[in-house]
């Protein structure tokens, strides 16, 4: 899987603005075991480069989008991160084994109550999820370093982007089910104001040569 | 065997086969939204050809068992209608997971091969009718073509009564009724127990038989899995079901194109889908603006900015997101124009409470119609056209709305509100944002096509366009732009974090500061559509952005052949690449009917018992049948699709116009096939009418449609009248004409004819509209014009 993610990041690199994904994500990576985080039907194709259902009508991402996503946050050691629709809980696994004290909520309660059940089995500690409303953050564990908007939506919610903390990234995938085709990062500036900069995970130059 | 066709039962099995039809499409589309469940009813159509190539083969056999057989047939219609279509949506089948697991296939061959169940019974019974009673063929397809009509119409009113589901067992009903019809003179006893379960079976068919299994992808299903989250109004009709949900535990908040900078976001607001899929939100509204001010931080309040206290015109507005935002921004007049009296009723009276009444409120003005015949009815003119975002975010990624003809987004449509607009007006365009960028773009083409129509030779002056992360929004202006203007859109997209994609004057240094983009393709897209490279652009750029027209109205359809290597490539790189699939799923599923008519044409040649019965007939006779048959299948289908298309664009709401055309074209047809009982079998002067006005209305439609726009609807339904009438009249005579040729010559080549005209219909269908994307519907009519010359040729009367 992993070699898979190097190699597909090595050809669409230049969508990341980084040429290749960093070892210590591609080595987290390696080292989580995704099959814990599918079904038992699921589990000969949990290393597969591919989105994967896990009931409730979600989706386990795809390896290599997981990867640059992460990637996009450089993620250190003790930042706080907040994840906005924990799903299977993978990613958040992905950032919890990065360092980070990482806080999740998922709204529909079933995928919660398993998520959070599988991270204690996998003693996560600095690892905190809740049932509830994603759009107006988790202010009490805030502000953050970095933020994973996975459900999508139509907005950014304005108190998410006040609880990243300045110099602060969030990562949105944004398209439907099994189709994310872009990543919005949206960064906080130092002096307070906020860009977004869209990450084609797979590079498709829309114009030919010529005369541009 | 009985010597009167039965015409009631033929009448009704086709009313009950095309109600089927119809309902499967909006079944679909509350279960599944992919164009994969459109490529499922599609082949499952092909059912009615197999039965053509089946009757050949064991013709004898079910003429014995007349009318046994036919009723058979017609019960196992009634019965499989409603279990294959149970069975069908049960099938595990995610069409969003096509591109990465190729096991999906399985599941549609599935679905294909149960939905053909149902069709390929009923054109069984109705085969056995037309091989039992040569001589009254004329009578036969008078009925049946009479039938299909009455069950298209029917089933839009049954629509307007009755949820989808439940208007499975009106189908289940009729097909039993038909069964029941046929067995009476025969055995009355069976006819009797038959019509009793015509009778009760729709009332005692349990709710699980009938109940809906949505995807777990849709929508809807989504937002009704969170706690506490609950339906609260819904209504249904043809147009679809619309449904209000709920969420205390997690308010749903829609607002596309809010700033980064926004101080809040929307207050609670309730979920709107229609047939499962988003469509905005209405929003809670009691007469106080201060909740609402995030209206004015969406790219679309951008007119507001330029503009007071304007009249305003809102096209498509939905559940009043955008009358509401006029009402913020002080407008002094708002017309509100929506298709779907439902969203206006959920909107006004089951949410009442909620909703505030927006379309009430002071100064708003409330119009239940089509966009276009509105705009061309009114005289009014207004500061602000805004034409709303109406399609879901996800459906739009996906690129789902890829074969769906768009009147609203044309040349033409941008000429007629641009001549609405007072001097000075704006006219205002929002779109989600597509990566690479595809309709904000075309749009841009579009306009500028609009303003040279117009007498503007150069639109970059009467431009703007602005981008968040996730919308676009394009002005328009009857006039140019001032310094003054220019400077105002500036300060509004810098105060709120948004990029400018064009305003006159624009440099590359001023766009793309925010929201950044490698390269900022919106930007060089529009600087060379308004530049002198602009054919050049068109054709290097890897999506057509050639502006839509009446006459090619596919909007949201952008695929090159050109660019599918590529796309394939990156996804043999294991990545998704941005493919819109309504195109390639369209020409996958004719291919596929292509391939499956010719084989079950061929089927009877290549088998022993009917290839002797086919030698018994006359050669020429045998060779002008496929050719004949072909010819007319494709050509009746190459005339309808365009007339039906231009004309419900004419009358101005697509559930009217087309109940209205429809039955005048099958009717009209009919009276034709009876008509054509007393003509010489070689008789060539239908085809030549068919011929010369296909030929004429492909080139005068367009024109005198236009022209006659703005006539009181009364008018325009009697011009459609005396338009569609001769022709259709025509039109229903080579069928029968040709089919009683063959009948009286050579008997057993009846079911084969019929099959290969069945077959032709359905590959005719997708042709006609593959085509009408290429070339437009002028083209698909001069060919089906070219086809009856040909079947005039081929016509088995004169062999």
């Amino acid at each position: 899987m992993v070699d898979e993610i190097v190699s597909m990041a090595r050809s669409f690199g230049a969508g990341t603005g980084r040429g290749a994904i960093e070892p210590r994500v591609l080595n987290v990576l390696a080292r989580i075991p995704r099959h814990e985080f599918v079904s038992a039907q699921l589990r000969a194709n949990a290393y597969d480069n591919r989105p994967l259902p896990i009931g409730h009508g979600q989706t386990i991402s795809q390896p290599y989008i997981v990867a640059v996503m992460t990637d996009l946050l450089r993620v250190g050691a003790g930042d706080t991160a907040l994840e906005i629709g924990t799903g299977s809980g993978y990613q958040a696994a992905v950032l919890a084994e990065l360092g980070a004290r990482v806080s999740s909520i998922e709204i529909v309660e079933p995928l919660a109550l398993e998520a959070g059940e599988r991270l204690r089995r996998m003693g996560y500690a600095n690892l905190a999820t809740k049932v509830g409303d994603g759009y107006h953050g988790w202010p009490q564990q805030g502000p953050f370093d970095v933020i994973v908007v996975t459900a999508a939506a139509s907005h950014v919610p304005p108190p998410l982007v006040r609880q990243l903390k300045s110099g602060g990234r969030m990562v949105i995938p944004v398209g439907a089910p099994f189709q994310t085709q872009q990543l919005l990062l949206v960064q906080m500036r130092t002096d307070g104001t906020v860009t977004t900069r869209q990450v084609m995970p797979v590079i498709f130059v829309p114009l030919t040569g010529g005369h541009d | 065997m009985t010597h009167r066709p039965p015409l009631a039962a033929v009448a009704m099995l086709s009313a009950a086969a095309l109600a089927y039809e119809v309902l499967l499409l909006r079944l679909f589309a509350i279960i599944q939204w992919h164009h994969f469940a459109y490529l499922a009813i599609s082949v499952a159509l092909l059912g009615i050809g197999a039965a053509g190539s089946f009757v050949t083969l064991v013709r004898s056999r079910l003429l014995a068992a007349y009318p046994h057989s036919f009723a058979l047939a017609a019960a196992a219609f009634a019965l499989s209608a409603v279990a294959c279509f149970a069975g069908a949506e049960r099938v595990p089948f995610n069409a969003l997971e096509i591109a990465w697991n190729p096991a999906q296939f399985l599941g549609l061959a599935g679905i294909y091969l149960l939905l053909l169940l149902p069709f390929f019974c009923a054109a069984t019974a109705l085969c056995i009718a037309y091989s039992a009673f040569g001589p009254q063929i004329p009578q036969l397809y008078a009925a049946d073509i009479v039938g299909a009509g009455l069950g298209s119409l029917g089933l839009l009113v049954v629509l307007f009564f009755l949820h989808p589901a439940d208007a499975l067992r009106v189908v289940f009903g009729l097909g039993l009724a038909a069964a029941a019809l046929a067995a009476w003179a025969a055995a009355p006893r069976w006819g009797a127990v038959l019509a009793l379960a015509a009778l009760a079976g729709p009332w005692l068919l349990p709710p699980s038989a009938v109940a809906l299994v949505v995807s777990d992808y849709k929508d809807l299903r989504q937002a009704l899995r969170v706690k506490d989250a609950r339906i609260i109004a819904q209504r249904s009709s043809p147009l679809g079901v619309v449904t209000a949900v709920v969420s205390p535990a997690a308010p749903l908040r829609h607002a596309p194109g809010l700033s980064l900078n926004a101080v809040a976001g929307p207050p609670p607001q309730l979920g709107l889908f229609i047939d499962g899929q988003a469509a905005g939100a209405v929003i809670r509204y009691d007469g106080g603006t201060a909740p609402l001010a995030y209206l004015g931080d969406t790219t679309s309040a951008l007119p507001y900015r330029l503009l007071d206290r304007p009249q305003v015109l809102v096209l498509g507005a939905g559940a009043g997101g955008d009358v509401l935002q006029a009402l913020v921004h002080g407008a002094r007049r708002v017309d509100a124009v929506e298709l779907d009296a439902q969203v206006v009723a959920l909107v006004q009276q089951d949410l009442a409470n909620f909703s505030g009444l927006p379309y009430s409120a002071p100064g708003v003005h409330l119009h239940v119609a089509e966009a276009r015949g509105f705009v061309a009815g009114s005289d009014r003119p207004f500061d602000l056209i805004q034409v709303a975002l109406l399609d879901s975010f996800g459906s739009s990624a996906a690129g789902l709305g890829s074969l769906n003809e768009s009147h609203l987004y044309t040349v033409e449509a941008l000429d007629a509100y641009l001549q609405r607009l007072a001097p000075g007006g704006l006219l205002a365009f929002t779109r989600w944002v597509s990566l690479p960028p595809r309709d904000s773009l075309r749009l841009v083409a579009t306009a500028t096509a609009a303003l040279a129509r117009r007498g503007v030779a150069d639109a970059g002056d009467s431009l703007v366009m602005i981008r968040s992360w996730n919308t676009t929004t394009l002005l328009v202006k009857n006039g140019r732009f001032t310094a003054a203007e220019i400077t105002a859109v500036k300060d509004f997209c810098r105060r709120r974090w948004f990029d400018l994609v064009h305003v006159p004057g624009l440099v590359a240094a001023e766009a793309n500061v925010f929201n950044l983009l490698e390269p900022d393709d919106f930007f060089t897209g529009t600087r060379a559509l308004l530049g002198p490279q602009r054919e050049d652009f068109l054709r290097r750029y890897k999506f057509d952005l050639s502006p839509a027209t009446d006459d090619r109205p596919y909007f949201f359809h952008f695929f090159k052949w050109r660019t599918l290597p590529e796309l394939l490539q990156l996804r043999s790189r294991g990545g998704l690449p941005p493919l819109d699939w309504g195109y390639p799923v369209l020409v996958m599923a004719l291919l596929q009917a292509a391939a499956v008519s010719l084989l079950l044409i061929l089927l009877p040649l290549a088998l022993a018992s009917t290839r002797h019965a086919f030698t018994a007939a006359p050669a020429p006779l045998r060779r002008r049948v496929p050719g004949y048959f072909l010819a007319l299948g494709l050509g009746f289908m190459a005339i309808e699709i365009p007339l039906l298309q231009r004309f419900s664009q004419f009358l101005s709401h697509p559930l009217y116009a087309v109940a209205i055309i429809l039955a005048v074209f099958l009717v009209c047809a009919g009276l034709g096939a009876r008509f054509s009982a007393r003509l010489a079998p070689a008789a060539r002067w239908p085809f030549a009418v068919i011929a010369a006005m296909a030929g004429a209305y492909a080139l005068l439609l367009p024109p005198v449609l236009a022209h006659s726009m703005a006539l009181a609807q009364g008018w325009k339904i009697l011009l459609t009248l005396l338009l569609v009438a001769p022709l259709a009249f025509c039109l229903g005579m080579p069928f029968p004409l040709g089919l009683a040729a063959v009948a009286a010559r050579a008997a057993p080549l009846v079911p084969w004819a019929w099959g290969i005209n069945g077959f032709a219909s359905v590959v005719a269908t997708l042709l006609a509209t593959l085509l009408a994307i290429h070339w437009g519907y002028a083209a698909v009519l001069l060919l089906a014009a070219a086809l009856y010359a040909c079947a005039a040729w081929l016509s088995p009367g004169r062999a």
